[in-house]
């Protein structure tokens, strides 16, 4: 498309900016370090102390933003191509209303009993594995609602999610009422989303997750660019729109779906990246690129806040986004020619 | 010569009824094909059937002599041009990407559009005499600014057979003709051209044949001064209809006020 060379200025204008963030993060936080040190740790080098903290908690931590931020932006920006609707989000489809279910159940079960507090390997994978059970189905049962003679309908897809939240937070309530003050009090904190939980194992599932949405998503940008004009239009225009629907709505809910069950519900990110990313791009190949980038810096900069604005106390990184979105998307939403 | 595009004893339609039924024409190169006929009585579905956007119930649409549902996508896409009836862009998008976006079937999946490709863009914006507007966003244009851009988006895919949906809707005289001119160009290339239309002007001045649908049926078929007669016209829109023979041959059409059929 003709806005194609600004994309890739911008393209590399945020992969610098987010290089520069990635490393404010493994400066910054509870104990600052001095650039050389962290330069250093990296390498295995330096007092054994910052080598744990830059290593094992703040490059974990840190990569985990960029993929989670990444795999909620760039599935918004495929749903609201998919849904063409400008206010679909990753949580949409289901996906948070399901792996609260998932969370809440595998904590009622007694897997994981805190998540804040790191209960072993089997802890912490547990809870993930719960909310990404609960988000898929959740996900599944929204996709047999939207599905009418063999097509996935659109405006269905939209009306069922909205539907399934509202029953997964039915059945949410219904749980709650016999759960204790700290399983509430660990679900609460899931709830608000947070990067705590970063550890290398999450971080290697979560690049496999945002890998396979890339290479699932990249090849339908062409698809998104013709369902501008309409399913009927795009169908005439040789495109498999039935495939690109599913494909798409498969990748945007594994995405989402992946990055909940690692840091909890986080908002904002993928509905506010790609909404910025349409003022400087409308080939959606930029747009997905774009937004995967726009998504990493948000999250890597909001955790970098979180971790340090009221250090040592942490603050959700989900209240970060939304304080931060809720405002810079009102202000886009005003500034839409 | 195989006829570019045909349909034999067609039907379709949508849930539980039939739209269209039993439709039979041959849609021969060289020609404008008019379609006329009352709100419902099934314009939109036939060009939608042979644009292979509603599937064939029974029958069989010919592309090129061969069945259409046997034709690879791609193959089809870029032998086919469909213009919908109103349209509201989901997004905002520029009048020139959203004509490039014609070339879809002829570009591989990632890579830049070809010279070939911007030249069609270009090419068929100043046919629509929207060169001017290829900058602007759709949704800031006007209803015929709009229908312009959207008939280059046909245009630019360069199709043999053209499928137009209300082609002249929301367009002033001078761009009508622009339109009509289009079309006699594309036929004179070898294309077939088939467009529905309510503005009877459009018709017998554009169009070498009608085909007259009510219920879904064909009423008549054939060449304009067969077709756009005082007897049938009537009958079909259940209004007074007064023919005179115009310039060339072409019908001169005037209706007059409803009366019983």
């Amino acid at each position: 498309m003709t806005s194609r060379r600004p994309a890739l200025v911008w393209g590399i204008a945020l992969l610098g900016v987010l290089a520069a963030a990635l490393l404010a993060s493994l400066l910054l936080g509870s104990v600052s370090l001095a650039p050389g040190a962290v330069l250093r740790a990296l390498l295995g080098d330096g007092d054994a102390q910052t080598v744990s903290i830059v290593r094992d908690l703040r490059l974990p931590r840190a990569l985990l933003a960029v993929l989670v931020g990444g795999a909620l932006a760039l599935s918004g920006a495929a749903l609201q191509a998919l849904l063409g609707n400008p206010l679909a989000d990753p949580y949409l489809l289901g996906v948070s209303g399901g792996a609260a279910c998932g969370t809440l159940v595998g904590s009622l079960l007694g897997l994981g009993a805190s998540v804040g507090a790191h209960s072993g390997v089997l802890g912490s994978l547990a809870l993930p594995l719960a909310a990404f059970l609960g988000a898929l189905a959740a996900v599944l049962v929204v996709g047999l609602g939207a599905s009418a003679g063999g097509r996935l309908d659109r405006g269905r897809l939209l009306l069922s999610g909205v539907v399934v939240n509202a029953l997964a937070s039915a059945v949410l309530l219904f749980l709650l009422s016999f759960g204790d003050a700290s399983r509430s009090r660990t679900f609460v904190f899931w709830m608000l989303g947070s990067l705590a939980g970063a550890t290398p194992g999450a971080v290697l599932a979560l690049s496999v997750y945002a890998a396979l949405g890339l290479a699932l998503l990249l090849p339908l940008a062409r698809a998104f660019d013709a369902l501008t004009l309409g399913e009927e239009t795009a169908a005439t225009l040789g495109i498999r729109v039935e495939t690109a629907k599913r494909t798409a709505y498969l990748a945007a809910s594994l995405l989402a779906a992946a990055a909940v069950a690692y840091a909890g519900i986080i908002g904002f990110v993928g509905l506010l990246v790609p909404h910025a990313v349409r003022r400087v791009t409308r080939s959606h190949r930029a747009l997905l690129l774009l937004s995967f980038l726009g998504g990493a810096l948000l999250l890597v900069v909001s955790d970098v806040a979180a971790r340090s604005l009221f250090a040592p106390a942490e603050i959700s990184v989900g209240a970060i986004t939304a304080l931060l979105g809720a405002p810079a998307f009102l202000l886009l939403l005003r500034a839409r020619p | 010569m195989t006829a570019p595009l045909a349909a034999e004893a067609l039907a379709a339609g949508y849930g539980a009824c039939d739209v269209l039924a039993n439709v039979t024409r041959t849609f021969d190169a060289g020609r404008v094909t008019a379609l006329l006929g009352e709100n419902g009585a099934g314009k939109s579905t036939l060009l939608k059937a042979l644009a292979g956007i509603v599937p064939a119930r029974r029958g069989t649409i010919r592309l090129g002599g061969r069945p259409l549902s046997g034709i690879p996508r791609r193959e089809a896409a870029r032998a086919l041009g469909y213009l919908s009836q109103g349209f509201e862009p989901l997004f905002p998008i520029l009048a020139r990407d959203l004509v490039l976006l014609g070339r879809t079937p002829w570009r591989t999946a990632f890579g830049a559009p070809s010279a070939r490709d911007r030249a069609a863009v270009e090419a068929s914006l100043a046919e629509m005499d929207a060169l001017a507007l290829a900058e602007t966003d759709l949704g800031a244009m006007s209803g015929g600014e709009r229908q312009r851009v959207l008939l280059a988006r046909v245009l630019a895919g360069e199709p043999e057979v053209l499928l137009l949906d209300e082609p002249t809707a929301n367009l002033d005289p001078r761009h009508r003709f622009l339109v009509i001119d289009a079309m006699r160009r594309r036929a004179d290339q070898g294309g077939a051209v088939v467009f529905s239309t309510h503005e009877l002007d459009v018709a017998s001045t554009g169009a070498d044949d009608a085909l007259l649908l009510s219920g879904g049926r064909v009423l008549a078929a054939g060449p304009l001064v067969e077709t756009l007669t005082e007897p049938l016209l009537s009958a079909l829109f259940g209004v007074a209809a007064c023919v005179a023979p115009g310039a060339g041959g072409r019908p001169i059409v005037s209706l007059g006020p409803a009366r019983a059929r």
